[in-house]
């Protein structure tokens, strides 16, 4: 599965990971890029609905990152959302998500080593998990599974 | 509002058939409309057929003596609270069960009812349905957590403890691959009718989240893709606040066992966290706070 290109999403916070993403940039850290970046204003703002939203979409992982509890930008927001994902992870489990597709990180401003790495891994265990094709096969319609197909291999041109 | 009168039974127990409480709650409920304090009295009445139990909305003294209560009771009224036709009837009363009282415990942290609208006629509750309903098995408020007249013989309530929540267990024995087999096998047959979300007295959003278009979240149709996401929706939505009344499943027209995404929510947040809803109208529930210092595992 070395030539798989992932479909992967990433909903990062704009204080702290995306500018973290931002100093893994400019330092010209190498790291893997199969994952799209969704900016939201603060982990608290993602809903579940966005994570499960996003493999509905064919995402075959989908990762959220945010500030460290403590750095939260609006004070709180990032405890809120890890209560939440505690339950969300759970109740995934229960319905039989594979949770190793989804992936929960803290990452500061300051930390671009970290979201290197934590985004080569990710990537990486993507890569070996291969497609979703699980959740496709099951909760997507076969015209669904081929239009996200034809999504795919449309946008495999501006990589 | 719709006509009450097709929903009222036609027929009354004779005297000699009903037990004390019903009784004492009859009176009760008449002098409560004689005097004018309520409007009405939701409670249940008499079925169609022997079997079964109805909801009736008293509003005169003399039907008084259409309300029953015995194993056939076990839906949770309060899902009436919700409806604008009976908010705005101003100040009711209602018969409840201690799971249904938990709702409207939930619905008063909430802000969803008036408690000075409400007259709570609890019941002493051990369980509903013959054989007992398995939400039965794990109650732990036989008598009602909130009331303000109770009704029955007051027993002691059993505990939450580590053999609770058997119901979960053949589920989480199944491997992850089985349960997704097992869920989406259900969810296939799902119509998405929302009769489950209609039922839930804990559902009160005036324009719930798969009604919205702009943007369309959970794709409408009844398709495998939309029946995963409405399904999990609405078990989720419920974390912290569903009080497990199993009205979910029991409304289900093609009988998928919605109660356990629920349960499940309400097993994690007790381990967790500690908490069950509906117990008091104060405590916040773990989705509305936290802790500092609260530090999961799973964050890397």
């Amino acid at each position: 599965m070395t030539d798989f290109k992932p479909k992967t999403f990433a909903f990062i916070c704009n204080w702290c990971t995306y500018t973290g993403a931002d100093l893994a940039g400019t330092s010209r850290m190498k790291q893997e890029a199969d994952f799209r970046v969704i900016k939201v204003p603060c982990t608290g703002r993602i809903d579940p609905e966005f994570l499960i939203k996003a493999f509905e979409q064919g995402a075959d992982g989908v990762w959220v990152s945010g500030c460290h509890p403590g750095d939260c930008h609006y004070i709180s927001g990032n405890y809120f959302a890890q209560r939440r994902w505690h339950a969300f992870r759970q109740e995934l489990e229960f319905l039989g998500i594979d949770l190793r597709r989804l992936r929960f990180t803290w990452i500061s401003a300051s930390e671009g080593r970290k979201f290197a790495d934590q985004a080569t891994d990710f990537v990486k265990t993507i890569r070996e998990l291969g497609p979703y094709d699980e959740f496709r096969k099951r909760c997507m319609d076969p015209e669904q599974v081929e239009s996200t197909e034809t999504i795919k291999s449309s946008e495999g041109g501006d990589k | 509002m719709t006509d009450t009168s097709t929903y009222i039974a036609a027929g009354k127990d004779s005297d000699a058939n009903v037990s004390d409480t019903v009784k004492s709650l009859r009176k009760r409920a008449r002098e409560l409309l004689e005097s004018g304090d309520v409007k009405m009295v939701i409670g249940y009445g008499q079925g169609f057929t022997s079997t079964r139990a109805i909801p009736v909305f008293i509003t005169s003294p003399d039907d008084a003596d259409k309300l029953i209560f015995d194993k056939r009771c076990s839906y949770n009224l309060t899902m009436f609270l919700k409806k604008a036709e009976i908010k705005a009837m101003g100040r009711i009363a209602i018969v409840v069960k201690g799971c249904d009282a938990k709702a409207i415990n939930v619905l008063l942290y909430e802000c969803q009812v008036k408690r000075e609208n409400l007259v709570i006629l609890g019941m002493v509750c051990t369980g509903m349905g013959d054989p007992t309903e398995d939400k039965c098995a794990d109650c732990n408020v036989y008598v009602p957590p909130i009331y303000d007249e109770l009704f029955g013989e007051p027993v002691t309530n059993k505990q939450w403890n580590e053999n609770t929540f058997q119901r979960l267990k053949e589920l989480e024995s199944m491997s992850r691959e089985e349960r997704f087999e097992f869920w989406t096998g259900h969810f296939s047959r799902c119509i998405k009718c929302y009769a489950c979300r209609e039922a839930c007295p804990i559902c009160t959003c005036t324009v719930c989240i798969t009604d919205k278009n702009q943007p369309q979240w959970i794709p409408t149709s009844p398709h495998k893709l939309g029946n995963f996401h409405w399904n999990y929706t609405r078990a989720f939505h419920l974390a912290g606040r569903c009080i497990g009344c199993d009205e979910c499943h029991r409304a289900c027209p093609v009988d998928i066992p919605l109660a356990l995404l629920n349960w499940k929510l309400i097993k994690d947040l007790y381990v967790d966290f500690g908490f069950i809803a509906g117990m008091d109208p104060e405590t916040k529930p773990p989705m509305a706070t936290y802790v500092e210092g609260e530090d999961e595992e799973f964050m890397k």
